[in-house]
C-alpha cells in the first residue's frame, strides 16, 4: 500500500513546499528592508487584481505551459530535455517563416499553420539530439544544453543577415502581415464600452495551450505510445523484453517534446510580438523545467504550476515597478518555489508520509 | 548446561513504516554448532542478521554475546563483539588481490606492507587449519565465485570473528562448491566456531545444520534440533499449511519439434563471447530443464530467444525461422509467434514496479486488438481481464489497481506467469521461475508449468535450482561456459553428475 493518499502526494506536498518556499522570501524580503505584506499585496494586485494583470499572466503561463509539458513528456521517457529554450528559439524561426512569406487568408488558418510550423520546427530542433542519445549514447542533458547555444547563435545569424529587413537598424524581423495577427483577450472579451484585458498580450494561443494539455493527458495516459513512453522511462530493461524499441521511444518522446516547446512561439512571436525579435523566449524554456518539477509531470499539475509561474512573473514586474524591491528578487523567489518544489521534495514527503502512516496506525488500532 | 549461549537475542522487535519485520524474536545459540535460520523471502530472516551486524537498529530488545549484554550500534561494534558475515552479494573489490581485499579495513598502520606481511602469515595458517586453500596473490576478478566467498570467509576470520554468519551461502555455488564450503564449515565448528546459516533450501538444513529455527511472517515459529525434524515439517512451519515438495506429473506425451536451435553463437555489448555453437530442441509436451550455475550462458539463451540480445545461427519455431539479428528480432515479432517469455529477473524485465498490475498483464501485449478502442488503449477491458486472470492463477490481493512492486514475490511472479501462459503459446521460455517466491507459491507455479506442458505446449525451462530442475524437467541440458555439455535424461542422472557438467567436467568426453 502506499504510504500517502493520492491526494496529499499531488496537492498537499506542493502546497507545503509553496508555504516554506514563500515563508523563506517573506524573511528575505524582510531583511532588505521591505514589508513583505505589503508586497505580496502588491504582487496579488498586480498579477490578479484587474484583467489587465490577468491578461500578462495568463500570458506567462500560456509559455510556461508548453515549456512545462515539453519537460513532462520527456521525463516519463526519462529524458531530461532542457532544450526547450532553443526548441522554443527555433520553433519562433518556424512561426516567422510561414507567418512572413505565406499569404494566410485568416489568423484562424494562420493559427494553424503557425502551430504546425512551430512544432515542427522544434521537433527538428530536439530530433538531433535525440538521435545522437539514442544511437549514440551522448548525454540528452549534455546535448540539448549545447543546443540552446547553437538555437541562439542560429537565430542571432539570422536576425542580423537574411531575416532582417532592408534599412532596419534592429535584429528582428519585419512586422508580420495583418491577416496573421491573433486575437488578444482584448479582441476577444470586450463587449462595447468596456475594454476588459486592454493593451495586455494573453491571446487566443492561452486555448490551444489548454487544449495541448488535454492532448497530452490523453497520450500519456490513454494511448499506446504513451504506455510504451512510460513503461521505457521506469525500465528500459523491461521495455526491451516487451518489444519496445529505445530508438524509437527516445526519438519520438523527444521529439513531441521539442514540438511543444517550439509551440510556444505562437503564444510570443505570433501572437504578442507579431515578429521574431532576438531572445524573444526569455528563459520560459527553462522556467518549463521547474513548471513540470511542480506540477509532477501531470499536465493537470502542469497546468496549475503555469498559472502560479506566470503570477510570479507578473508581481514580480509590479514589484519592480512600485517598491525598491529590485526585479532580481522575483528570480531569488522563484529559485526558492524550485528548490522545495523539486529539489526538496523529500523533506516535506518524508515527514509528511510519517504524519500519515501515524495516523493510518491509530485508526487501524480502534478499529 | 553452564556455558553461555554464544549469541542470545531477547525479544528483537523491528518494524519499517506498517510492516513488522521482525516481532519479538528470541534466539539461542550454543558456541560450537552449526545453526540454521530458515524461513521464506520477507519473512524476516535478514533484517535479524542485519539487526545482530548492526545495520539496522531495532525497535525493541536485547543481543547478548556470549553471556554479555551487548549493544551493537554499527557493524564496527559487530566485528569488535566477534561476528562475521558473508553476504549474499559478496562485497570485494574486483581489481585487488585477495590479500589486499583480507586487509581492507583492518590495516595495523599507515603502512601497508607490515599489514600485508602479516595478513600472508595468517591467512597461510587459516588455510592449513580450515582447508580453505585460496593464492593470496591472485586478483578477485579472476577468480571463481567459490574461491571469492572463501575470501568472505577469510576476511571474516581474519578480524577474529566466532560467530560467523553466512546469508543463502549456496545461491552461486555448484554442487561440488556447496559440498566444500560445508567441509569449511565443519572444520570451523569443531574449532569452537558458532555459525549461523540462512538459507531457504531445506536440504542444507537437514545436511548441515545441528538446530534450526524457522521464521514466518517476522516471527520465529519454532526452534528445534535438526536431528528430530524432516523437510517435510520445516516446509509446513515455513508455510503454515502442509506442502507439497513433489511434483507430480504424468509421463510426457511427446509431440513434434516446436523449438529447434542449431548453431547458436551469442557475443554480448562487450565483446565477451556468451553462447558458443549450442544445438538442442524442445518438443510439444515436453520440458527441456538447461541447468547450470548462473552466468554460463543461460540468460543470453533466454535473451535471444525473446528477441532482445542478437546472436548469429539457426532458430526455427513451428518450422519458420526466426529473425535473430533484423527489424524481426524484438520481443513484439516474438509473441506474434507463439512464444511466450516468463524472463528470469521479474522485477527488471518482467514487470514495471511502479506499473498497476492491469498495466503489467497488457505489458508485451499491449498491441492485442482486444485491449484496443479507437486509438486509445481499452483500459477497462484490460482491467476487466486482469481480473479474470488474477483469479485464475490466485495472485492475493487480486486487486488490479495495486502497483505490481506491493505484491509480494510470489504473487509478482504469478502475474508474469498468468499473462505468459494465459497467451496459450506454443513455446514458453520460463527462466528462474520461482527464483525469491515461497514454497507455497512454488507449488502452484510448478503445477501451472507442468498443466501447460500437458496441453501439448513446448517449455523451455532455466533454473540454477538443481532440485527444481530435477523435479519438473523431462530432459535436461547442462550449459558450462556457453556451451551445452550434454543432455540427460532425469530418471538416468542424478546431483552428483549434473554437478560434474556444471563445473565442466563430462564423464564422456574424458580424454
Amino acid at each position: 500500500m502506499d504510504a500517502m493518499p493520492k491526494w496529499a502526494d499531488v496537492v498537499l506536498i506542493p502546497l507545503i513546499s509553496l508555504i516554506l518556499a514563500a515563508t523563506l522570501s517573506a524573511l528575505v524580503i524582510l531583511a532588505i528592508g521591505e514589508s513583505p505584506v505589503e508586497a505580496l499585496n502588491l504582487m496579488v494586485k498586480g498579477a490578479l487584481g484587474s484583467t489587465y494583470g490577468w491578461g500578462y499572466t495568463l500570458y506567462y503561463a500560456t509559455n510556461f505551459i508548453f515549456t512545462g509539458l515539453a519537460v513532462s513528456i520527456a521525463f516519463h521517457a526519462r529524458m531530461f530535455n532542457i532544450g526547450g529554450e532553443g526548441q522554443a528559439m527555433v520553433g519562433g524561426l518556424g512561426v516567422a517563416l510561414i507567418c512572413l512569406y505565406i499569404p494566410w487568408p485568416h489568423w484562424s488558418l494562420a493559427l494553424l499553420g503557425g502551430t504546425i510550423a512551430a512544432a515542427l520546427f522544434g521537433a527538428a530542433w530536439a530530433a538531433i539530439p535525440a538521435f545522437l542519445q539514442a544511437k549514440r549514447g551522448s548525454h540528452i542533458v549534455i546535448t540539448t544544453i549545447m543546443f540552446n547555444f547553437i538555437a541562439a547563435a542560429m537565430l542571432n545569424y539570422l536576425l542580423i543577415g537574411a531575416l532582417k529587413p532592408k534599412g532596419s537598424m534592429e535584429p528582428a524581423t519585419g512586422k508580420f502581415p495583418e491577416a496573421t495577427h491573433l486575437p488578444s483577450f482584448q479582441d476577444m472579451f470586450s463587449f462595447g464600452e468596456t475594454a476588459l484585458f486592454r493593451g495586455a498580450p494573453a491571446n487566443v494561443s492561452f486555448f490551444v495551450a489548454i487544449l495541448a494539455c488535454i492532448a497530452v493527458w490523453a497520450l500519456i495516459w490513454k494511448t499506446k505510445l504513451g504506455y510504451e513512453i512510460r513503461a521505457f522511462g521506469h525500465s528500459d530493461t523491461a521495455a526491451k523484453y516487451a518489444g519496445i524499441s529505445p530508438t524509437k521511444i527516445i526519438m519520438i518522446s523527444m521529439m513531441i517534446s521539442g514540438g511543444l516547446a517550439g509551440m510556444m512561439a505562437i503564444n510570443n512571436v505570433q501572437g504578442e510580438a507579431e515578429r521574431l525579435v532576438l531572445n524573444a523566449v526569455e528563459g520560459a524554456g527553462f522556467i518549463g523545467i521547474a513548471v513540470a518539477l511542480m506540477g509532477r509531470s501531470h499536465p493537470f499539475g502542469v497546468f496549475l504550476a503555469a498559472l502560479l509561474f506566470g503570477f510570479l512573473y507578473q508581481g514580480g514586474a509590479e514589484l519592480a515597478l512600485w517598491t525598491k524591491i529590485p526585479r532580481e528578487m522575483i528570480v531569488v523567489i522563484q529559485a526558492l518555489v524550485i528548490l522545495f518544489t523539486g529539489a526538496l521534495d523529500d523533506m516535506v514527503r518524508v515527514p509528511l508520509e510519517r504524519v500519515f502512516l501515524a495516523l493510518r496506525r491509530r485508526k487501524g488500532g480502534a478499529a | 548446561m553452564t556455558t553461555a549461549p554464544a549469541i542470545e537475542l531477547k525479544g528483537i522487535s523491528k518494524s519499517f513504516g506498517p510492516v513488522h519485520a521482525n516481532k519479538d524474536i528470541s534466539i539461542r545459540v550454543m558456541p560450537g554448532t552449526i545453526h540454521g535460520i530458515i524461513g521464506e523471502n520477507g519473512a524476516g530472516k535478514s533484517t535479524l542478521m542485519s539487526i545482530l551486524y548492526g545495520f539496522y537498529k531495532a525497535d525493541a530488545g536485547e543481543i547478548f554475546i556470549s553471556g554479555q549484554k551487548t549493544a551493537i550500534p554499527d557493524s564496527q561494534a559487530a566485528i569488535a563483539a566477534g561476528i562475521g558475515m558473508v553476504f549474499q552479494h559478496f562485497k570485494l573489490v574486483e581489481n585487488f588481490t585477495v590479500l589486499e581485499n583480507v586487509v581492507l579495513g583492518a590495516e595495523d598502520s599507515g603502512l601497508l606492507r607490515p599489514s600485508l606481511a602479516r595478513a600472508r602469515r595468517e591467512l597461510k595458517a587459516l588455510a592449513d587449519e580450515y582447508e580453505l586453500n585460496v593464492d593470496p596473490d591472485a586478483v578477485v576478478e579472476d577468480i571463481g565465485v567459490g574461491m571469492q566467498q572463501r575470501v568472505e570467509i577469510l576476511k571474516a576470520l581474519y578480524r577474529r570473528a566466532d560467530i560467523l554468519i553466512l546469508d543463502e551461502p549456496t545461491g552461486v555455488l555448484t554442487p561440488a562448491e556447496a559440498d566444500h564450503l560445508f567441509r569449511i564449515l565443519e572444520n570451523l565448528k569443531r574449532e569452537g566456531k558458532t555459525i549461523i546459516l540462512i538459507t531457504h533450501k531445506l536440504r542444507e538444513i537437514m545436511d548441515a545444520t545441528d538446530t534450526v529455527s524457522v521464521m514466518r511472517r517476522g516471527e520465529m515459529t519454532a526452534t528445534v534440533k535438526t536431528s528430530e525434524t524432516s523437510p517435510q515439517k520445516l516446509a509446513e512451519l515455513m508455510v503454515g499449511r502442509k506442502v507439497l515438495l513433489q511434483v507430480e506429473k504424468a509421463p510426457a506425451q511427446v509431440g513434434k519439434v516446436i523449438l529447434d536451435v542449431k548453431n547458436l553463437n551469442v557475443t554480448d555489448e562487450k565483446g565477451v563471447h556468451r553462447v558458443k555453437e549450442v544445438n538442442f530442441n524442445v518438443r510439444a509436451g515436453e520440458i527441456l530443464g538447461i541447468a547450470g550455475v548462473s552466468g554460463n550462458g543461460q540468460s543470453e539463451l533466454l535473451e535471444v530467444l525473446g528477441g532482445y540480445e542478437k546472436g548469429t545461427g539457426t532458430i526455427t519455431v513451428n518450422g519458420q525461422t526466426i529473425d535473430l539479428t533484423g527489424a524481426k528480432s524484438d520481443g513484439r515479432s516474438r509473441r506474434e509467434r507463439g512464444i511466450a517469455h516468463v524472463p528470469e529477473d521479474r522485477q527488471r524485465e518482467g514487470l514495471i514496479m511502479d506499473y498497476h498490475a492491469w498495466e503489467n498483464v497488457a505489458f508485451g501485449y499491449h498491441h492485442d486488438p482486444k485491449y484496443q478502442r479507437g486509438m486509445f488503449m481499452d483500459n477497462a477491458a484490460i482491467k476487466a481481464d486482469t481480473l479474470e486472470k488474477m483469479e485464475r492463477f490466485d495472485v492475493r490481493p487480486p486487486d488490479p489497481r495495486l502497483a505490481a512492486k506491493s505484491f509480494s514475490g510470489g504473487n509478482q511472479q504469478k502475474i508474469v506467469l498468468a499473462r505468459e501462459i494465459e497467451r496459450n503459446p506454443d513455446l514458453l521460455l520460463i527462466g528462474q521461475p520461482t527464483r525469491g517466491v515461497d514454497i507455497g507459491a512454488i507449488e502452484f507455479i510448478h503445477q501451472q508449468i507442468v498443466a501447460l506442458r500437458d496441453q501439448g505446449k513446448a517449455i523451455l525451462l532455466v533454473s540454477v535450482e538443481l532440485e527444481e530442475i530435477l523435479a519438473l524437467s523431462d530432459r535436461i541440458a547442462v550449459m558450462f561456459d556457453g556451451r551445452i555439455m550434454g543432455e540427460r535424461l532425469p530418471q538416468d542422472t542424478n546431483e552428483q553428475e549434473l554437478g560434474m557438467m556444471m563445473a565442466g567436467m563430462n564423464k564422456g568426453e574424458a580424454a
